[in-house]
């Protein structure tokens, strides 16, 4: 008799019609857009702040280059002797004193330069400034020296330079951005995956246990089949409230970027505003158009089917252990020294797939990685964005089924004895005699 | 062939521990089987092995003259002593699943859910979840939920336990009426009383090992004392006393009479027939009471343990 889908349905329905799974896959997406939304605001309520900074230039070299803009205000103080300047400002509540000191001879050096401020002033303001007073006076030495700017200007290359692989395949700078967005996301999506839903899976197991229901199913369905049942009911769970997660964050995200008049999407950091204007208004067309051609370089049928099968294969390989754990303790503040062995691997694979894909998606420590079993789905499909030959992945497949199938007879094991354990926590050696039963 | 189940030199190992050794128990077609032991003596073990739970390391289950496999699951019934329900399903809901998981349909499990709720007067608790329901109440689904696929064997553990008088009776009487429709029970518990009303046979396990089994009255045969409780008016009591107590073995007896008669509980050997007891007696004085004393199940119990 198969119960299997019996008991899938039934693991999912409850998942489903569960209080507070329902609120939580409605309101989580409420909540992170909200969050991101005030912070958004507050940034920008940060920016709106026009800051004041007042100039005392006595050297007179530099002073013209500080025009005011939307968020700073400079304001020219002449004739004024230093500690003057700094009561004024003090006392105006200005953001902070700019001072270059008056040069006898030779050029202005570093330490005539210097700001003053109530607060440590902010590092994008500084660089700004800087950046600034080093612009001017480079020009102005150069013109000293008899340098004619605009051949200097003009004599300029710039060089991009095009990449194409040995079949041919154009690829860009670009491309390895689109890459490592993608394979981070597989990645990180599976990750979170594993945490949120293998944690449930464990709970459920564990509420059978404690409702002490788990012997009345298991003398009419066999253990294998009601974890399997739990593990696939759970995960089907999962993938829906991803999906409403997914359409309901986009609507949300266009709706509250609608009425806040925040553009959230392109909410970015200081920094990145700053590479921005450095980049002139036509390179921005290349640019998404290097995104698209980016995207559809990359060897998507391949990208989907190993995100398929890894994240299947990856995702049943974990939540089977969780389903032992949640077998193996009679309630979750016993989970504890169980589930360290299970996060170290992920974590650890996310740390490689992060610091090591990037370096060199190909190296030997990622392509170790992308082999072991616990590490490979999500070092795996980091990597396959940036093209691993088919082989490997086939290889990897086939350690991480292996494995898989190991871990759910090895899990089965402990779940078949353990969810008749009540009482005291089990110890690892007794989770390897159980084994043994 | 006569026995429903029949467990044939079964040994269960768990590591090292020796949970059941080399036991065998036959039971009765449409019997009422009661399943006794201390507490750990394997009881459970046995009844998991027949559900398929456990499996043995040795020795084979036979079921109405198979061996048992996985599609007998829905040929018997078991009431865990550590049951319980899902607590935030609903109990029609809950119920249907659990049938469905023996194999019935939905439609026929709702059918006979109706039929049976209806008879234990229950039939306004399927909209409910389990948490709002009473232990005792929980008990009654729990019950239904066993029974419901009309399986051959019914495995009871401690069916009992948690339910007032009233529901108990109940409950007793619907294990009777199984029974009549064909049913063979296995009843493990520690009340002896119910074991002594119910049981047409029983078997009692020991650390392991099985020490005793048959029908009721064949093992309280077994048991029997040669003791006889007697009452007797006479006009000197205390040396009539004397005087049996000389020619017998003898302790005060306790029981309820209309007189102040001498109350004594007399053993006789075995190969003595009480016929000469009782004309012994009626030769002394007026016997008001003479009753063979049976060995209860306790008693049984007790001395069967304690002796192995």
């Amino acid at each position: 008799m198969n119960h299997l889908p019996l008991i899938i349905k039934r693991e999912y329905l409850t998942k489903v019609k569960n209080k507070s799974f329902i609120i939580m896959t409605f309101l989580s997406p409420l909540i992170f857009i909200t969050f991101i939304a005030v912070v958004a605001y507050l940034t920008q309520l940060n920016n709106d702040k026009v800051k004041v900074i007042s100039v005392l230039d006595d050297s007179g070299l530099v002073r013209h280059v500080f025009k005011s803009t939307e968020h700073t205000s400079y304001n020219n103080l002449e004739g004024m002797s230093l500690n003057d300047a700094k009561a004024l400002v003090q006392e105006s509540e200005g953001y902070g004193l700019l001072y270059i000191s008056k040069v006898s001879e030779g050029p202005i050096k570093s330490k005539n330069v210097t700001f003053y401020s109530e607060e440590s002033p902010s590092i994008t303001l500084i660089s700004a400034i800087e950046n600034k007073i080093q612009t001017e006076l480079t020009l102005q030495n150069r013109i000293n020296e008899g340098i004619d700017v605009e051949k200097l200007e003009a004599s300029k290359v710039q060089i991009e330079i095009n990449q194409e692989s040995f079949k041919g395949e154009k690829t860009s700078k670009v491309d390895s951005v689109v890459k490592l967005i993608f394979g981070g996301a597989a990645g990180y999506l599976l990750f979170m995956f594993i945490i949120i839903y293998g944690n449930m899976i464990m709970r459920s197991v564990i509420e059978e246990k404690t409702s002490r229901i788990i012997e009345v199913i298991i003398s009419s369905v066999k253990p294998v089949q009601l974890m399997l049942g739990k593990i696939i009911g759970t995960s089907l769970a999962g993938i829906s409230q991803f999906v409403i997660w997914i359409i309901l964050g986009g609507v949300l995200m266009t709706v509250a970027s609608f009425v806040l008049g925040v553009d959230l999407a392109q909410m970015q950091t200081p920094q990145q505003q700053m590479v921005e204007q450095a980049m002139a208004t036509p390179e921005i067309n290349s640019e998404i158009q290097n995104i698209v051609t980016a995207f559809f370089n990359l060897p998507l049928l391949n990208l989907i089917t190993a995100f398929i099968l890894f994240f299947i294969c990856g995702y049943l390989l974990y939540s089977s252990l969780y389903a032992a754990i949640g077998a193996a303790v009679d309630n979750e503040t016993d989970t504890q020294q169980f589930m360290l062995p299970i996060l170290m691997p992920l974590v650890l694979a996310v740390y490689i797939g992060i610091f090591t894909v990037i370096e060199d998606p190909h190296g030997t420590v990622s392509t170790v990685f992308s082999f072991i079993p616990f590490t490979s789905p999500v070092v795996m499909l980091m990597r396959i964005p940036f093209g691993v030959p088919i082989w490997q992945q086939v290889v990897s497949l086939i350690i991480l089924i292996g494995t898989f199938m190991l871990t759910v007879w090895f899990a089965a094991k402990i779940y078949r004895v353990g969810i008749l354990m009540y009482g005291k926590k089990p110890s690892y050696k007794e989770l390897i005699k159980w084994i043994k039963y | 062939m006569n026995n429903l189940l029949e467990v044939n030199n079964v040994s269960k190992y768990f590591g090292d521990f020796k949970a059941l050794n080399d036991v065998s128990v036959s039971i009765p077609k449409g019997s009422i089987f009661g399943l006794l032991g201390p507490n750990g003596a394997g009881k459970t073990t046995l009844i998991r092995i027949v559900n398929q739970i456990t499996m043995p390391d040795s020795g084979s289950v036979i079921l109405d003259g198979e061996t048992l496999s996985q599609k007998h699951i829905m040929d018997i019934g078991y009431l865990p002593e550590e049951r319980g329900l899902y607590k935030s399903m609903k109990v029609g809901e809950q119920a249907i699943y659990l049938a469905q998981l023996k194999g019935l349909s939905k439609a026929e499990a709702k059918k006979r859910l109706k039929y049976w709720f209806e008879r234990l007067e229950i039939g306004d608790w399927w909209n409910k979840k389990i948490q709002e329901l009473s232990k005792g109440m929980a008990q009654k689904i729990q019950f239904v939920v066993t029974v419901l696929h009309e399986p051959k064997l019914l495995i009871f553990d401690e069916p009992f336990s948690g339910f007032d008088p009233i529901n108990a009776n109940l409950i007793k009487d619907e294990i009777l009426r199984l029974r009549e429709n064909g049913a063979t029970v296995i009843f493990s518990t520690h009340r002896m009383e119910s074991v002594e009303e119910l049981c047409d046979d029983i078997a009692l396990i020991h650390k392991s090992n099985k020490i005793l089994d048959g029908k009721l009255v064949d093992v309280k045969r077994q048991f029997k004392i040669n003791t006889f409780e007697v009452g007797i008016r006479s006009n000197n009591q205390i040396a009539l006393e004397k005087e049996i107590s000389e020619k017998f073995s003898v302790s005060k007896a306790n029981f309820k009479t209309l007189e102040d008669e001498l109350k004594l509980n007399i053993k006789i050997n075995p190969d003595e027939n009480p016929n000469d007891l009782l004309n012994y007696l009626t030769q002394k004085g007026e016997v008001s009471h003479f009753v063979e004393l049976i060995p209860s199940v306790n008693d049984i119990f007790i001395q069967a343990v304690n002796n192995s």
